[in-house]
């Protein structure tokens, strides 16, 4: 029991990011423990996970697992990890991990250890580290048997010097008509916008930008221009979403995501407890507010003192010129 | 209909966080505590389907005796009638699932509905085992839920904005989020109500942990910052220390 079979999601035929952060992730524990990753894909042909970090790679497909269903992708994952006597059962801590997880953990008769930023070996066995409370605190966790996680994205890096594995091909056990829950359309939003808490920059506005609807109209257009040119996600504080000027996808907090991108510009947020609980594990954070004593300053590591209507245009412009430079 | 929900009492999000001695729980000195905040969505879904549908919304919640007040608040918001499996340990979401899953078996029930997450353990875990410990469908982070003929049509809140659409057979576990509904208040004649309900409380026998917390620490400090400037000018030297110095574009 030293092998660590990793989940790796899939979005349009591709491995995501995210789903390739854990596999790195997992092939540094697997090699802590001595034993070997093996990355599992359901529904989708495997692609190069071998130059990934996976020594093994299986696949899972057919009728039972052509759209996504949580509780048939729970079952493969927990066939596969009693087939493959794993000590870590890994996924990505994104909408569709944090979904279906906890199910194929339950059938395992496990707990799961959810939105994890460390992950090594003590004794022979997998430890792993998640933000409790949105971050204010930080807890040590095992199991007494496998170790059940989920990977926060943008925390663990990719592998990409690996070798290479082939596919071997893995029953699945059931079909179609077995599902209790089927993904039947998609109803609304934009296909492949990138999730708050999946991105690698996050732009976040708070109620000094103002209602879009009215006064705070440029404001907003101003931010999703800088949001554009970093090539970033667009956050909301709780103020701005309850007002109904963002959708509360995007609220950051501790009522909202919690993230960890490498960058997280703060614009005109003061910073409540909850949001600043929400965004603290950010690598670098800069805060842009008018108010030189608001909270926010205390946790940035660059601050620029100013209102959104002068910072956020001529910022967009200096990190265009930076960028093409 | 007979509805289901699940709620925790959870420390309240303005809370400070500190380690307790014991190095593993937090410290519960000046933290109060309230309904955690994903779970009143939930209360609020629970009372939206006995309004159209007719039936009773019963609150479950695994916690101390003090969660009582937690429960209340429920009752005075609409709910009918509460459990409380009594524990004062901190479990984590698989006992916690388990625990609930013996007593939903024991009650009657076509929807079981739970917070998508909680503010304090943040898991987003206990719906789901829940589901799969009864052989129920699941469906988490639900922004619209409607039911007709058996059937819970469950709009889901997926990555990057989406809404996945599901059609599930009830009885049914259903997460819920923000955007589902707007939470009442509880008015005078609720309050009233809910202080004339009994909370039933049974021991919440719960098994062991599924993990186990080795040590609860406070986050890294992070080092100090500085403030590049004032207005506008300020912008072209903070695009060069996020280049040259912290290295992040």
């Amino acid at each position: 029991m030293s092998d660590v079979l990793v989940f790796v999601e899939f979005s349009d035929g591709a491995a995501t990011k995210a789903g390739l952060q854990a596999l790195g992730a997992g092939s540094t524990l697997a090699k802590a423990l001595g034993g070997k990753a093996i990355a599992l894909v359901i529904g989708n042909s495997a692609g190069e996970l071998g130059k990934h970090g996976a020594d093994r790679v299986l696949v899972a497909g057919g009728d039972a697992v052509g759209s996504y269903s949580p509780d048939g992708f729970a079952r493969i994952v927990a066939e596969q990890a009693k087939a493959t006597n794993a000590a870590a059962v890994l996924a990505s801590a994104t909408p569709m991990g944090k979904d279906f997880f906890p199910r194929a953990a339950a059938i395992a008769g496990c707990g799961l250890a959810a939105d994890c930023i460390e992950l090594d070996a003590e004794g022979g066995k997998p430890r792993a580290v998640r933000p409790v409370f949105a971050g204010k605190a930080l807890a040590t966790v095992e199991a007494p048997g496998t170790l059940w996680a989920t990977l926060r994205p943008n925390v663990f890096a990719e592998v990409n010097a690996g070798g290479s594995a082939a596919p071997e091909t893995v029953p699945v056990t059931f079909g179609p008509g077995d599902l209790k829950a089927v993904v039947k359309e998609i109803v609304a939003g934009v296909k492949g916008k990138l999730d708050v808490a999946e991105a690698e920059i996050v732009v976040s506005g708070g109620r000094g930008l103002k209602d879009p609807a009215g006064e705070g109209k440029q404001n907003w257009a101003n931010l999703e221009a800088l949001a554009e040119a970093l090539g970033a996600a667009t956050g909301a504080s709780r103020a701005v979403v309850d007002a109904g000027w963002r959708p509360h996808g995007e609220q950051v907090g501790q009522t909202g995501k919690t993230v960890s991108p490498k960058l997280y510009i703060a614009c005109a947020i003061s910073g409540a407890i909850q949001h600043l609980a929400g965004m603290s594990g950010s690598k670098v954070i800069v805060a842009i507010n008018k108010d030189e004593n608001a909270p926010i300053f205390k946790l940035a590591d660059y601050g620029i003192v100013g209102t959104v209507e002068d910072v956020l245009p001529a910022l967009t412009a200096a990190l265009k010129e930076t960028l093409s430079s | 209909m007979d509805i289901i929900v699940c709620i925790r009492r959870a420390p309240t999000t303005d809370a400070r966080i500190k380690p307790a001695a014991d190095g593993k729980n937090y410290d519960p000195a000046g933290v109060n505590y309230d309904i955690s905040e994903y779970d009143k969505f939930a209360i609020e879904a629970g009372i939206l389907l006995k309004e159209k549908h007719g039936g009773t919304v019963t609150i479950l919640t695994l916690g101390p005796s003090a969660a009582t007040k937690e429960m209340r608040t429920a009752i005075a918001m609409g709910c009918d009638a509460a459990h409380l499996l009594v524990s004062d340990a901190n479990h984590d979401s698989w006992a916690i699932a388990q625990a609930l899953a013996a007593k939903i078996k024991s009650l009657p029930h076509d929807i079981v509905l739970f917070g998508w997450s909680s503010v304090d353990n943040q898991s987003s875990a206990t719906g789901q085992m829940v589901a799969e410990l009864l052989g129920l469908p699941s469906v988490s982070v639900a922004v619209a839920l409607d039911v007709a003929d058996g059937q819970a049509t469950v709009d889901r809140l997926a990555a990057g904005g989406n809404r996945e659409r599901y059609s599930v057979k009830l009885p049914a576990v259903v997460t819920c989020t923000k955007g589902l509904n707007k939470p009442r208040s509880a008015n005078m004649k609720g309050i009233m109500a809910a202080k004339k309900t009994a909370v039933p409380e049974t021991p919440a026998n719960a098994p062991a942990d599924g993990v186990t917390v080795v040590k609860l620490s406070p986050p890294p400090a992070r080092a100090e910052g500085k403030i590049v400037g004032k207005g506008p000018e300020a912008a072209a030297a903070l695009a060069k220390l996020l280049r040259e110095e912290a290295k992040v574009i």
